[in-house]
C-alpha cells in the first residue's frame, strides 16, 4: 500500500509543528524520517496514527483520501505502529497482548485464545520470530518484547508499519536484528517509515531518506551521504561530530570504587562486585543497555542508595556512608540522568536552580539569609558563560527546553570547585548543539585535571568521550576497554559476552 | 541570542519543547514509572491549588456569595411566601429576593467592617476590630497550615497543636505570676512550644519511619482533645482548683493579652469596646516571619525545594528528613500561636476541651484560599474573621441562619480547590493557552518559550 501525506500542517496555538509536510512511502521501501528531537518526527506521525487531527493536508493511502479520528481508524486502514516505549500488558502474555483491542470471540463471548495463539505462532514463523505465544511479556529480553509489538501490527493486516525510535532500548546487536527484520518486512511489500535521530541506523537500512528540520521537510538524502551530511541538513549549519579531544593527561588514581555490591529496595541484587579506577584528567565512560545497573552504580556514588557494600574512595576518602550533602562537599559533581525529575526544580527560576545544592553558607547564604544581589550576578555571569537561552535569571526553568535545562544543571555542578564530575546521559533528549556543548564541557573539565566518570547508553556518546570504557551487564562490569575499541566488541560486551581479545 | 539564522539551537528549541510537551498525550509514552517514593501524596494538587493567580481567588470569592445568595433567598421565610403566589405577582417574588439578599449582605458588611447605623467614628468602627479579633487566630494557624502546604505537606492536625499550645500556654498564664508583658510572652512561647512539639511527632514520624502526616495528625488530633480534656477533668492537672466542671483556671492578669479599649482608655481616650488585642500584631509579626522564611532564609530555600521537587531536593544534598520535621516543629508552633491566642487574648476567664473552636480546621480552608503565601493567608484570614464577626449580625438582623455563613466559608474554599471549574464558569483560559498566546516570534527566536 502506498502512504502519501499531503502538505499536512499542524499548529498549537501560534507554533507550528508541522508545516506542509509531503512524504511519500511507497510499498516495499524503508523510508527514514530524520530529525533531531523537536523537529516534529512524532506530531507528523501521531497526525497520520490519528491521534491529531492536521489543520490543513491530507493523508492518501493508494491514492484514497482518509479521515482518521483516532488510532482504530489508522489501524483498520492498515496503519501499524511500534511505538518507543511499548504498549504491551507487561502480565499478560504474548497472545493475549497481541489479541487485545481486537479480541477474537466464541459463541456467548468467550475468549479465543487457541486463535490468537494461532496467529502468533503464524506471523512468527513466517518472519522467524522465534517467540513463544504463551510467554508472559514482562519475562521477556526487550528485543522480543519489541518483536511482540510488531507481530501485533501485523496481525492486524498492516501495510504501512511506521517505527518511532525503536532502537532506543536496543543493544547494538538487537538493533541489528531489528533492521534484519524491517529490511525482510520490505520485502514482503509492506511500506515501513522509520523515524530516528541516528545517522548510523539511517545509512544502513534506508531506501530513502526525509529530513525534517523545524516542522518543515528541509530535502531528501541519498543513503549514501555521510555523516557529517546528513547532520548538517538536519541541524541546518555544518556540524563537526567529532568534537577536538587531545590525549588524556592521565595523573594519579583519584576515584577508586572497589567491590561495589548494590541491593535494592526489592531484595535484588542491582550492582554486583563492581570496581574499576579514575585517574585525574581522564574520562572513564560507563556503557551499558538501559536498566543494567548503571543507575544505581550512580546512587550508591552519590550516597542515596541505603543497602551497599564495598567501598567508594575519592582521594584516598571513603565517601560510602556519607549522606549526599557529604558526597557533594567532598567534591563531587553530579549531573543525573533525569534532569527534571532528579536535577531541577522545574517551578525555580534559573538563578535559584544553580543555589540548589550550595544553600548553606557563602557565597550565597550569609547569616541564613539569601544573598540575592549575590546570586543574581553569579546567574547573569552563568547564563553568559554557558549559553543558556533564556529571558533572564528568573526565568523558571521547567519553562527551558531540556539543553537548556541540562545547561542549566551543567553550569551549577561545574562552577563548585570540584574533585570529580559524574555525568549520567549527559545528552539524554538535546538537540545536536546541545550535545556539542555538553560534550566539550566535558572534555574542558578532564583536561583540567578532574576525573570524569560519563554513564552513558548511547554508543556514539561513550566513543566519543571515552579515554576508558567499562561496559555494564546484569550489575557487573563485563570488562574494562580502551576508548578505541570497536563498537562491534563493545556491542558484544554489552549483550553480556566477554570477547577474547579483551583482557580481564 | 536573537539571532535566528545562526542560533540553529535556540531556533530549534521551542518546538523541542512544545513536542516533549505533546509527548505527555502520545499513547507511546509510557506513565513515568520511577515515581518519587517520597512526594507525599496529592503533590500536585496542592501545586494547582497554590499556582492559581489572585483573579482566580477574587472570582472565587464572587462565585461562592453568588451561591450564598440563593440560598439566602431559598430559606428566606418572605421569599418563600412570595413563592406561593409567584403567578399571581411575579414582582413580589423579586422583590423579596433582593430584601433577602441585599438585606443580608448589608448587614454582613455592617457586622464586620463598617456599622453606619451608629454615630461616632469610634463606635462605627467597632465592627473591624471585631473582624481582627476573630482573624488572629485564623491567621496564625492558616500560616502554620501554609507553612507546611509549601513544604508539600497536609497538616491536618491544627486542631491538636492548637489545642497543645493552648493548654501549655493557658497553664503557664495561670500558674506562674510574673510581671506585666513578660507574663503574656512567657505564655505566649510556651503556647508556640506547646504547638511545635505536637507538630514535630508527625514530622519525626514521617522523617524516620516514612508515616503519612496526614494520618499522624489526624490522629494526633483526637490524642490531644482527649487528653487535654482528662487533664481538665482531673484536679492537680488543668482543672481549676476546686472546680466541679471541666475548666481551666483564668489567666492571672498580667499574663493576659492586652486589649485595644484598655490601651485607648490607659491613654486616656474614649471607653470603647475594642477586644482587637496583641495577638494581632503576634499575627502581623507571624506573617512577615514567614515571609522572610520563604523569601529570604536559606532554610526557606531549602522548604521551598523539598515542596516542589523532593528528589532533586535529595540530589542537591539537601536532608530532606531533616526539612520535613522542622517544618512541622514550625508549622505546629504558628497554630500553637494560634492557641495562645485563644487562651490569651479571648478566652481569658479558664477554657474547657472546646478551645480549639474549629480553629484548626478553619486554618487548613484560610491557607488554600490564601493560596500558602503568607500575606494572601493574612488577608484571607482576615476575610474569615469578617465572615464569622459579620455572620452574627446576620443572624441577629436579618434572621438569617449562621450555617449559612459556613456556607460561605466552604464554597469559597470548594470554588479556590477547583480552578478548573472557575475558570469555565468565568470563561478564564488555561494558564497553557495563555501562556502560549505570549509565544510571540521574537520570544520563540530567544528560545525560552515552552
Amino acid at each position: 500500500m502506498k502512504l502519501e501525506l499531503r502538505g499536512i500542517t499542524k499548529r498549537f496555538g501560534a507554533l507550528t509543528a508541522n508545516d506542509h509536510i509531503d512524504l511519500t512511502v511507497e510499498p516495499g521501501e524503508i523510508h527514514c524520517l530524520l530529525g533531531e528531537n523537536g523537529a516534529g518526527k512524532s506530531t507528523l506521525m501521531n497526525v497520520l496514527y490519528g491521534l491529531y487531527q492536521a489543520d490543513e493536508g491530507e493523508i492518501l493511502l493508494d491514492d484514497d483520501v482518509q479521515h482518521f479520528s483516532g488510532p482504530g481508524d489508522a489501524m483498520n486502514a492498515g496503519i501499524g505502529m511500534v511505538h518507543q516505549h511499548f504498549m504491551l500488558i507487561p502480565v499478560f502474555t504474548v497472545a493475549e497482548n497481541v489479541m487485545l483491542g481486537h479480541e477474537p470471540t466464541r459463541l456467548g463471548g468467550r475468549l479465543d485464545l487457541a486463535a490468537a495463539r494461532a496467529k502468533v505462532r503464524e506471523i512468527s514463523e513466517r518472519f522467524g520470530f522465534d517467540v513463544d505465544p504463551d510467554a508472559v511479556v514482562e519475562e521477556l529480553p526487550v528485543g522480543v518484547q519489541q518483536r511482540v509489538e510488531i507481530i501485533k501490527a501485523l496481525s492486524r493486516d498492516a501495510k504501512v508499519l511506521v517505527f518511532d525510535e525503536p532502537t532506543a532500548v536496543l543493544t547494538p546487536q538487537e538493533t541489528d536484528e531489528l533492521m534484519a527484520i524491517m529490511r525482510q518486512l520490505r520485502d514482503t511489500g509492506v511500506a515501513i517509515v522509520f523515524i530516528t535521530h541516528k545517522l548510523r541506523e539511517v545509512r544502513e537500512v534506508a531506501d530513502r531518506i526525509t529530513v525534517i528540520r523545524l516542522g518543515k521537510v528541509v530535502g531528501e538524502a541519498q543513503p549514501t551521504a555521510s555523516n557529517a551530511e546528513l547532520a548538517s541538513m538536519m541541524v541546518g549549519r555544518a556540524v563537526d561530530l567529532s568534537i577536538h579531544k587531545d590525549p588524556p593527561k592521565i595523573g594519579a588514581e583519584a576515584f577508586v570504587v572497589h567491590d561495589l555490591t548494590v541491593i535494592d529496595a526489592a531484595d535484588q541484587v542491582v550492582v554486583s562486585h563492581v570496581g574499576f579506577t579514575v585517574h585525574a584528567g581522564e574520562v572513564l565512560a560507563i556503557a551499558g543497555v538501559q536498566g543494567n545497573g548503571q543507575t544505581e552504580l550512580v546512587e550508591a556514588i552519590l550516597g542515596v542508595q541505603n543497602r551497599v557494600e564495598g567501598s567508594i574512595r575519592l582521594d584516598g576518602r571513603e565517601l560510602l556512608g556519607r549522606s549526599v550533602g557529604g558526597v557533594l562537599d567532598a567534591g563531587v559533581g553530579f549531573v543525573p540522568e533525569d534532569r527534571t525529575d532528579d536535577g531541577l526544580v522545574a517551578e525555580f527560576t534559573i538563578a535559584e536552580n544553580l543555589m540548589l545544592d550550595r544553600s548553606t553558607g557563602a557565597p550565597f547564604v550569609r547569616g541564613g539569609t539569601l544573598q540575592l544581589t549575590e546570586l543574581e550576578r553569579f546567574a547573569e555571569e552563568k547564563i553568559a558563560e554557558f549559553d543558556i537561552r533564556a529571558q533572564g535569571v528568573t526565568t523558571h526553568v521547567g519553562r527551558l527546553s531540556g539543553g537548556n535545562q541540562q545547561k542549566v544543571v551543567l553550569a551549577r555542578e561545574l562552577s563548585r570547585e570540584l574533585r570529580l564530575l559524574v555525568v549520567s546521559q549527559p545528552t539524554r533528549g538535546l538537540d545536536v548543539g546541545s550535545i556539542e556543548f555538553v560534550h566539550t564541557r566535558i572534555v574542558q573539565t578532564r583536561d583540567s585535571g578532574i576525573p570524569v566518570v560519563v554513564v552513558s547508553t548511547e554508543l556514539d556518546e561513550v566513543v566519543t568521550l571515552a579515554d576508558r570504557i567499562a561496559v555494564m551487564y546484569r550489575g557487573s562490569i563485563v570488562g574494562i576497554v580502551p576508548g578505541d575499541t570497536s563498537r562491534e566488541v563493545l556491542g558484544l560486551m554489552m549483550a553480556g559476552e566477554k570477547p577474547a581479545e579483551v583482557a580481564a | 541570542m536573537t539571532d535566528v539564522g545562526t542560533g540553529s539551537a535556540g531556533g530549534a528549541e521551542p518546538i523541542h519543547s512544545q513536542s516533549s510537551k505533546l509527548d505527555t498525550i502520545e499513547p507511546g509514552q509510557q506513565p513515568n514509572a520511577r515515581r518519587d517514593p517520597e512526594a507525599p501524596f496529592g503533590n500536585n494538587l496542592l501545586r494547582e491549588i497554590m499556582s492559581g493567580g489572585a483573579v482566580l481567588t477574587v472570582l472565587a470569592i464572587v462565585l461562592a456569595l453568588v451561591v450564598a445568595a440563593v440560598l439566602i433567598a431559598a430559606t428566606d421565610s418572605g421569599v418563600q411566601a412570595a413563592a406561593g403566589y409567584f403567578f399571581a405577582r411575579p414582582s413580589d417574588l423579586f422583590v423579596a429576593v433582593w430584601n433577602a439578599v441585599s438585606g443580608a449582605y448589608v448587614s454582613l458588611f455592617q457586622g464586620s467592617i463598617w456599622n453606619f447605623q451608629r454615630t461616632g467614628f469610634l463606635v462605627q468602627i467597632a465592627p473591624l476590630m471585631s473582624t481582627l479579633t476573630f482573624a488572629t487566630p485564623l491567621i496564625a494557624a492558616g500560616l502554620g497550615v501554609a507553612l507546611a502546604f509549601r513544604v508539600g505537606m497536609f497538616n491536618i492536625g491544627g486542631r491538636g497543636q492548637l489545642i497543645i499550645g493552648a493548654a501549655v500556654a493557658g497553664w503557664i498564664a495561670w500558674s506562674f505570676p510574673m510581671p506585666p508583658v513578660i507574663a503574656f510572652l512567657v505564655a505566649t512561647i510556651g503556647g508556640l512550644v506547646g504547638g511545635a512539639l505536637w507538630g514535630a511527632i508527625a514530622g519525626v514520624l514521617k522523617a524516620t519511619t516514612g508515616a503519612h502526616e496526614v494520618i499522624v495528625t489526624i490522629m494526633l488530633n483526637y490524642v490531644a482533645f482527649y487528653l487535654v480534656a482528662y487533664g481538665l477533668r482531673t484536679q492537680g492537672l488543668l482543672q481549676a482548683h476546686g472546680s466541679n466542671s471541666p475548666v481551666s483556671p483564668g489567666d492571672l492578669p498580667n499574663a493576659t493579652y492586652p486589649k485595644l479599649s484598655d490601651l485607648i482608655t490607659a491613654l486616656g481616650g474614649p471607653a470603647t469596646s475594642y477586644t482587637v488585642n496583641i495577638g494581632f500584631l503576634l499575627s502581623i509579626v507571624a506573617t512577615v516571619a514567614v515571609w522572610y522564611l520563604f523569601s529570604r532564609s536559606s532554610t526557606g530555600f531549602r522548604f521551598r525545594a523539598v515542596g516542589e521537587n523532593p528528589r532533586a531536593a535529595r540530589t542537591a544534598g539537601i536532608n530532606v528528613k531533616w526539612v520535613y520535621t522542622l517544618a512541622m516543629i514550625f508549622s505546629g508552633a504558628l497554630v500553637g500561636l494560634a492557641g495562645a491566642d485563644q487562651v490569651l487574648g479571648t478566652t481569658t476567664t479558664g477554657f474547657n476541651s472546646g478551645v480549639d473552636a474549629g480553629i484548626g480546621f478553619s486554618a487548613i480552608t484560610v491557607a488554600l484560599l490564601g493560596r500558602s503565601r503568607p500575606w494572601g493567608v493574612f488577608f484571607s484570614g482576615l476575610l474569615f474573621g469578617a465572615l464569622q464577626a459579620g455572620g452574627y449580625t446576620m443572624q441577629a438582623l436579618q434572621q438569617i441562619p449562621i450555617d449559612i455563613v459556613d456556607v460561605i466559608q466552604s464554597v469559597v474554599v470548594l470554588f479556590i480547590a477547583a480552578p478548573p471549574l472557575v475558570r469555565a464558569v468565568f470563561r478564564l483560559p488555561k494558564p497553557g493557552s495563555t501562556r502560549r498566546v505570549r509565544r510571540t516570534p521574537a520570544a520563540v527566536a530567544e528560545g525560552n518559550v515552552k
